[in-house]
């Protein structure tokens, strides 16, 4: 029964990574007042341009950053327009996932010939799974070894990084003085202008700390998670972590809880599948697929507490109408 | 004409046009990149998409597809709301025909099935956009949000039923069973012989989806619903302070859009398939949004972007068996560029073109 436990928590853990680094990502682009619902598209271009260079230069260290270097190109368009331009943020965001969607196959196709792929890594070219110290000399001491050997040790550096960037984050967004500005401008710009603080300025370097988070899960999907690029491997993971955003109220805590629960609800889809649950009966895998969504409209229906989104986003700044 | 304002040739016509020519041109450059000739490229697609009998017949039965799926967003649009449901509302309203045919097909010839697989598509898919459209309406969650989560939980609920409910005995494959001839729209190619479709799918819908547009502009310039529809749309407080219910406005609205986006089913799944197909949809939903946009939320503009996108659609295909290193996700690179450029850097350059227009207004004046 607890190794069960541990093996569906230890998939949670590996399934969560790539939404948690997603949801923190859009969690700074919506806190300064940018709707970004091109997370997936910034996900899919890193995932790509991850495997690809860590293919190229044998090292995934490399791969992270061509990776980081596409999702930021990304988040600047979507910059770009909504902030310079002021475009419509969701019109760019669907222009983004279209763009990375067709970009990365035909670029793919073009370069390796794989039919969209890219060539298969060698684990010298992965994040590979760390064992943290004493992992095996614990393993059999009951209940706390397994947990240790098996859930907590064994991971890649991402998973942790992850986990890591959830204090930080929280630290960077209610204690620093940028992370003060950073939700002035997302909720009232012309305030946060009229103290002299350039809305402009800060909403670009808001995208482009989104973007860097989201090249972070993307290389975790191609470069730690699997070994190279499949066609659309990104598989709707940006949308789940905008739903993980507002099931979180757009705070970076509750963001890493929503993102366990919803990896959770993913590795129990692949646990049960087929499996009769006692008292129920067999449960289709496509609701747990659907669950995430269900919930969230759910949340965002009002039944279950209120998301109440930054007050200023979406909405393009006009400093001055002339 | 005073300064900073165009004319309307200009804003309906040139701007658009300049946008379009930007999103070809950055198109062009990732044609160069990947190591091939534009020039090529192009010729390929356009022969592709309407050299030929055949490929007209694709072209237009792809612009169907997009006429439906682009009202839908456009519709949505005048209120102001942005509906990116039309894939999950499409896909839904797809049952919704799939039913009526497979409840009808083996009684009655294929138009009495027809009024009802209309009814069917476009109930089903307006039942779609009607949760998200409450929701916004009463409880205040945001559309575009809940459209996204509404299309995924088509997805889901679509793949169970198809690969549990709906799939015939003894079958792998998840799809229904094939309808029978009255379930069946005509082919083109079989009503009007006397032009060589070739083997191309397109159907009697394509006349439906003009039909629809025609409806939709009556419905949304020259009836008292579609007036409200628009004030609602420029400015919410002020169509609310002239008496126009948001609430009424926003759903009635979305179930127009929903029921719309159903209809796409009619010209897939009783025109080409004669089944009901997992993802039958194939993204056509998104291309709506890109098709509304360019053709600017009015039925002709929205037309003619059908048929462009129509024309990429097919000569992409063309292209990609032609040139094999441009596969057919060209197609989705520009549709991409077609959404940025058309829409989210719509007015960029609108500052250049009106001080082009005010310095050569001001010459004539003097002069």
């Amino acid at each position: 029964m607890l190794d069960t436990i541990i093996l569906v928590l230890d998939s949670t853990f590996r399934l969560s990574t790539p939404l948690l680094f997603a949801c923190l990502a859009g969690l700074f682009s919506e806190r300064s007042g940018i709707v970004d619902i091109g997370l997936e598209g910034k996900i899919l271009g890193s995932a790509f341009a991850a495997a690809a260079a860590a293919y190229v230069f044998q090292s995934p260290w490399i791969g992270l950053l061509a990776g980081i270097f596409v999702s930021v190109l990304l988040a600047l368009i979507h910059g770009y327009a909504s902030i310079t331009q002021r475009g419509n943020q969701v019109v760019s965001g669907v222009a983004i996932n279209f763009l990375a969607a067709g970009l990365t196959v035909l670029l793919g196709q073009a370069w390796f010939s794989q039919g969209g792929r890219t060539p298969a890594l060698d684990s010298a070219s992965r994040f590979n799974n760390i064992e943290l110290p004493f992992a095996d000399a614990l393993a059999d001491v009951p209940v706390f070894g397994p947990i240790y050997a098996n859930l907590i040790s064994g991971h890649n550096i991402l998973v942790y990084a992850s986990f890591a960037a959830v204090p930080l984050v929280w630290w960077i967004v209610f204690r620093t003085r940028f992370g003060l500005r950073l939700r002035a401008v997302g909720e009232n710009p012309s305030a946060a202008d009229t103290a002299g603080l350039s809305v402009t300025l800060l909403r670009y370097r808001a995208t482009i700390i989104c973007g860097i988070l989201c090249g972070f899960s993307g290389a975790y999907l191609s470069v730690a998670q699997g070994a190279g690029f499949i066609k659309d491997m990104s598989a709707g993971k940006g949308f789940i972590a905008l739903a993980a955003l507002i099931f979180a109220k757009w705070k970076p805590v509750n963001a890493m809880f929503t993102c366990l629960l919803f990896g959770f609800l993913d590795a129990l889809a692949i646990r049960l599948q087929g499996q009769e649950i006692p008292g129920i009966g067999e449960v289709p895998v496509q609701v747990f697929q659907a669950l995430p969504y269900v919930l969230t409209v759910v949340l965002l229906a009002g039944f279950i507490g209120r998301a109440i989104p930054p007050k200023a986003s979406g909405i393009p700044y006009v400093k001055e109408r002339t | 004409m005073s300064k900073g304002q165009l004319p309307r040739w200009v804003d309906f016509g040139l701007l658009p046009a300049l946008n379009l020519i930007a999103a070809f041109i950055v198109s062009g450059l990732v044609v160069v990149i990947i190591g091939e000739d534009p020039f090529e490229a192009v010729k390929w697609l356009v022969w592709g998409a309407l050299g030929y009998g055949e490929g007209i017949g694709y072209t237009l039965y792809y612009a169907t597809n997009f006429i439906f799926t682009g009202l839908a967003v456009a519709v949505a649009f005048h209120a102001g709301l942005f509906n990116i449901g039309g894939e999950g509302q499409a896909y839904v309203g797809g049952l919704g025909i799939a039913l009526a045919c497979l409840a009808l097909d083996r009684f009655i010839p294929w138009w009495v099935t027809f009024p009802f697989a209309i009814a069917g598509g476009a109930l089903f898919g307006a039942a779609w956009a009607f949760i998200p459209a409450y929701l916004q309406a009463k409880r205040g969650s945001h559309i575009v949000i809940t459209t996204i989560m509404f299309n995924f939980i088509a997805s889901a609920l679509m793949v169970y039923l198809l690969s549990n409910i709906l799939i015939p005995q003894g079958t792998m494959s998840p799809s229904t069973r094939n309808f029978e001839a009255g379930g069946q729209l005509p082919l083109l190619r079989n009503v009007f012989t006397s032009f060589d479709f070739g083997q191309s799918p397109v159907n009697l819908a394509f006349f439906l989806a003009l039909a629809v547009c025609v409806v939709v502009w009556l419905l949304i310039w020259h009836t008292k619903l579609g007036y409200e529809i628009r004030s609602f749309g420029k400015n919410p407080d002020a169509a609310a302070y002239a008496g126009i219910s948001p609430v009424r406005i926003t759903i009635i609205t979305m179930l127009i859009s929903g029921g719309l986006a159903g209809l796409m089913g009619i010209n897939v799944v009783m025109g080409e398939q004669t089944r009901l197909l997992l993802d039958f949809a194939g993204g056509a939903g998104f291309v709506g949004i890109a098709v509304a946009l360019m053709g600017r939320g009015h039925p002709i503009g929205i037309i003619l972007a059908a048929m462009l996108f129509g024309l990429l659609y097919q000569g992409g295909a063309e292209l990609a068996f032609e040139i094999p290193t441009i596969s057919r996700d060209m197609i989705v690179v520009i549709q991409a560029l077609v959404i940025l450029f058309a829409g989210a850097l719509e007015h960029m350059f609108r500052p250049a073109v009106v001080a082009f227009f005010d310095r050569f207004s001001s010459d004539t004046a003097e002069a």
